[in-house]
């Protein structure tokens, strides 16, 4: 059964399609996988009635030729996308057994499209961290190891449960949201292919919010065309989110093979920071020639205010999520720590309920946000979002169509090893990646090769509003240039 | 604009001035809540009127509900306000348990309409004008219900995401009867409109009222604010107590502390509710789920051509039409209900311009003194407006007396019916045959000769005899024919 989990989403559309396999054979493939995997922790609640279920319903359609394009495809859905009937936590000891009566959007879209759900995947609390250590359900594994370590690794966050589920091969896809850069660079941690877009192509409707300004959800998956397939269903505009924008969804596959000549390509000197890895800097002007082979332009460009974006998204991010975090209070749903007067309920349910990088990212947005402290902290921040923006607009004004970064600062450090003492050494995780979020554009992080230690890193590139078709025809030159890349299987 | 002085309230060290704001809360009238479908509708079953939204599920999101913009900017234009074409939602941060999103959505820095302004009306024909600073649109809390278990409460969600204006006036108010001539004003305004009910027992319309004292003209003193007033009486009362407690707490030496404080009806006082030191940071910022409210010119352009006639033209319509006095136009116009039936009494009259001042009389006079007489609202009155237009016809044409009418006026408010019918039925016309007139006239002075000789020496005495043939042709003659007849047969000039 092999064969079926590692097939790529478009491969395997193609054997539904000829009928080589049913989509129950395929789930329950990924079933057995899921199960073997359980070292991973990649999944924290798995739903192989329901899976099979809708595997079923899907094969009878199938049959009747009414699919879908994501027809009988199995999939895992990130803990902060709220689904019908199944338990939904965001990763957060807060939401306990909290059944959403509800489903969030984008997943209602890839249901509507067939694919099938295998369970719920693990994040980082709330959406809150960088390396999936946050969870109240543990730490993901990452399914790639040093060469000749058995020291478990982190697969970045705060998609880590995705990340580690596609790479592992336990599910084809997977739904994920980035804030600051949660697809991206647990995409570029574990060799897949993850896709932040543009603020407002994906409703966030039924998702659980971290920074509703920020938040954003899109795919991963093994390679750039299957992302593309994904994005199509997710992606739309949606009534119920007045930040979701109504522009037609285009048919992202279709930009796969398309010419990339004459497209200039920026690379941003503030992207070039001091004591990067040389391999980092190496594989960014690896793929700089890549997209030149393929005929792109390629031309510096400068992103001024780039240094200060990760201290601005550390005041504007938390501030919208202590008040967005302001309604787990006991009084309604999940957790409820009982007290002598209804203060001290509060106080019992959230400090029991919360992580600790919650609970510091709740208290920074509260002193950034209150008074005599909004000017100089929010309302700068803002100032240096917009300041930010503009600096991606006036390279595009200048015919730059994408550009390219690396994705993270480095690959896929050791679980534990970051961040214990000082959190921001973890933030720094984010530098490459905060921006796109600051400035509402998409991004794609796509596998370009390996460190010296034989782990994956990964190349990020920047597209214009709206314009994810182009970062998809891009990304898919870095793929062929450099390659697929599989973790040895261990767990 | 300077504030028209108020009363002045006398203490030892001369007199004061109060310095009075008030903080208006409509409910807007529309079917469904601010950003959620949930039905608005009061007094069902605990938490029935509650959206996924309004119980703040993680992952939800509000949607602005445009009927409630379009009822904040009617209510703009109806306070003569400034539309603030780009406005801005933000969040005020709190936790309380009638608050599921532990905040409320609100309009802070950029509200939907900014400066307006309101004529008052006094007593004695007096008129003020108090300044508008904004209206804001706002989510309503839900309730707490503290009766239902021993040692727990309860959460009702139902009034939770209703949508609120909050009506800021600047500080022009100067003692408690402009301030509750002002909120009476408002409430008229937001009916005529439509955009609230005004029901302040339901908790439609409450307000907050800021008061501070002063010497006259002096420098501004510290405010209390008295919160979640929800009577107009209650407003007066506050502000008079209130006046009273600052003033004797200066001079006696001592300070205002700037605080918050809630009126007790039932001992007439106010008493603190929290100080300033305790007052939330409610830590404001533009709410992230939301975009800026934009609209264009157009679209208030033709809100503004769409709205109805509010009580200040209808006042001088009613003037200007009917030679109505501004008193009784005022009167008529003060509820938007006695205005609609004294329109439904003119359209049912024959002659309008003859009988419109007419029939607001009979409406103010007869009808409300009847209706406050039995304690009924005119909602509730038994006499409909066709029917009084009925009766103000016949006055107005001469078929009966005013007098008669009084009669016919009582038949109808007891047995019903109609005014012309039971006229005809009951023998209530008036005579207007001139020699059946004269012959009861010449009847009476046959049999009074010493009335005769008193009346030609002092033509005032004469009026005697009209009450005399009124009274037995049984108030059915017409008056002025009798008045003819006395004049020329007592050889007098004229008859009193």
């Amino acid at each position: 059964m092999t064969d079926l989990i590692s097939m790529t989403i478009a491969e395997a559309r193609n054997g539904l399609a000829n009928k080589s396999f049913t989509s129950l054979e395929l789930t329950d493939a990924h079933l057995a996988a899921i199960e073997a995997a359980r070292a991973l922790n990649a999944f924290v609640l798995e739903t192989p009635d329901k899976a099979r279920a809708m595997a079923r319903a899907i094969d009878a359609k199938i049959a009747k030729g009414e699919g879908g394009p994501l027809a009988g495809i199995p999939l895992g859905i990130k803990d902060l996308f709220a689904t019908k009937d199944v338990r939904t936590t965001a990763c957060s000891k807060i939401l306990g057994n909290f059944v959403p009566p509800y489903e969030s959007t984008v997943t209602s879209q890839l249901w509507r499209d067939g694919a099938v759900m295998l369970g719920k995947l693990n994040n980082d609390e709330f959406a809150m961290g960088s390396s999936n250590e946050t969870s109240c359900f543990g730490p993901v594994v990452n399914p790639w190891r040093r060469e000749g370590s058995n020291t478990s690794l982190v697969p970045g966050g705060s998609s880590g449960g995705s990340a580690s589920a596609v790479a592992a091969l336990l599910c084809m896809g997977a739904t994920a949201t980035d804030t600051g850069g949660s697809i991206r660079q647990p995409a570029a941690f574990t060799a897949t292919v993850g896709v932040k877009p543009t603020y407002g192509r994906c409703s966030r409707w039924g998702i659980v919010a971290f920074a509703s300004s920020l938040d954003q959800a899109g795919p991963i998956a093994r390679t750039v065309r299957d992302a593309a397939i994904l994005m199509r269903s997710m992606a739309g505009h949606d009534p119920k989110d007045t930040t979701s924008v109504d522009r037609a969804v285009p048919d992202y596959e279709a930009a796969i093979g398309k010419s990339v000549k004459g497209m200039k390509i920026g690379i941003p000197k503030e992207y070039r920071l001091d004591g990067m890895p040389a391999e980092v800097e190496k594989l960014w002007t690896e793929g700089a020639a890549w997209l030149k082979a393929a005929g792109a332009e390629l031309v510096e460009i400068s992103l001024p205010h780039t240094k200060y974006a990760l201290p601005a998204y550390y005041i504007v991010a938390p501030a919208e999520a202590s008040s967005n975090l302001a309604r787990y209070d006991g009084v309604r749903y999940g957790l409820r720590v009982p007290g002598r007067s209804i203060g001290e309920m509060y106080e019992n349910t959230r400090a029991e309920g919360f992580g600790d990088e919650v609970r510091r990212r709740v208290m920074i947005g509260t002193y950034v946000l209150s008074a005599g402290y909004y000017d100089a902290y929010y309302l700068r921040a803002q100032k240096v979002r917009t300041l930010i923006k503009k600096d991606f607009e006036d390279c595009f004004a200048k015919g730059v169509n994408a550009i390219l970064t690396p994705a993270t600062p480095s690959a896929a450090f050791g679980v534990g090893e970051k961040g214990g003492a000082d959190p921001v050494e973890m933030y720094l995780n984010d530098i490459f990646t905060v921006t796109v979020n600051m400035a509402g554009l998409p991004g794609i992080a796509v596998p370009a090769g390996k460190d010296a230690q034989g782990l994956p890193l990964g190349l990020q590139l920047i597209g214009r509003p709206f314009d994810e078709e182009t970062l998809f025809s891009l990304g898919e030159v870095v793929e062929q240039a450099a390659g697929r890349f599989t973790p040895a299987r261990w767990w | 604009m300077t504030a028209a002085s108020g009363k002045l309230i006398k203490g030892q060290t001369g007199d004061w001035e109060m310095v009075i704001g008030l903080e208006v809360h409509a409910q807007v009238t529309s079917r469904s809540k601010l950003f959620s479908g949930a039905s608005t509708e009061f007094g069902g079953e605990p938490n029935t009127h509650v959206s996924l939204v309004d119980a703040a599920m993680p992952g939800m999101l509000p949607v602005i509900n445009e009927e409630c913009v379009r009822q904040a900017v009617r209510t703009g234009l109806g306070l003569n306000a400034q539309i603030n074409l780009r406005s801005v939602f933000d969040r005020k941060n709190y936790f309380y348990p009638d608050s599921p999103q532990g905040y409320q959505i609100s309009q802070y820095k950029s509200p939907i309409v900014g400066e307006g302004v309101v004529e008052v009306e006094l007593d004695g024909g007096r008129t003020v004008n108090i300044g508008i600073e904004r209206l804001h649109l706002e989510q309503d809390a839900g309730k707490l219900l503290h009766d239902q278990a021993p040692s727990l409460s309860y959460v009702d969600l139902n009034r939770c995401g209703v949508a609120l204006m909050e009506i800021v006036s600047k500080p022009d108010i100067r003692d408690a009867e402009q301030a509750k001539a002002y909120v009476t004003k408002l409430r008229s305004i937001l009916r005529y409109l439509g955009t609230c009910d005004g029901d302040m027992e339901k908790g439609s319309l409450r307000a907050d009222v800021n008061v501070s004292v002063r010497k006259p003209g002096g420098p501004l003193g510290t405010r209390c604010e008295i919160k979640n007033m929800n009577s107009i009486n209650f407003i007066g009362q506050a502000i008079e107590y209130e006046a009273r407690r600052q003033i004797e707490i200066i001079e006696d030496g001592g300070v205002i502390d700037q605080e918050t404080r809630l009126f007790d009806p039932n001992k007439g006082e106010t008493r603190s509710m929290r100080s300033k030191e305790e007052a939330h940071d409610y830590r404001y910022f533009p709410d992230p789920d939301l975009l800026p409210l934009e609209f264009g010119e157009a679209y208030v352009a033709g809100l503004k051509a769409e709205l109805p006639e509010l009580p200040d033209q209808k006042k001088a319509r009613f003037i200007d039409s009917f030679g109505l006095s501004p008193y009784d136009a005022s009167v008529l116009v003060a509820e938007r209900e006695s205005a609609d039936f004294y329109e439904t009494v003119l359209a049912g009259l024959t002659d309008k311009a003859r009988d419109g001042k007419l029939a607001a009389n009979w409406v103010i006079n007869e009808l409300f003194g009847r209706l406050n007489k039995e304690g009924r609202d005119i909602t509730g009155s038994p006499v409909s407006a066709v029917q009084l237009a009925a009766i103000v016809d016949l006055i107005g044409e001469g078929t009966i007396s005013g007098k008669i009418a009084k009669d016919l006026f009582e038949i109808v408010w007891q047995e019903g019916g109609d005014p012309r019918a039971l006229v005809e039925t009951r023998g209530m016309k008036q005579v207007t045959d001139l020699s059946a007139i004269e012959k009861v006239v010449d009847d009476i002075i046959a049999a009074n000769p010493d009335k005769v000789a008193q009346a030609k020496a002092k033509p005032q005495l004469a009026g005697w005899f009209v009450g005399q043939v009124m009274k037995s042709s049984g108030g059915k003659a017409n008056p002025q024919a009798v008045n003819d007849l006395l004049k020329a047969k007592l050889g007098i000039g004229s008859v009193p």
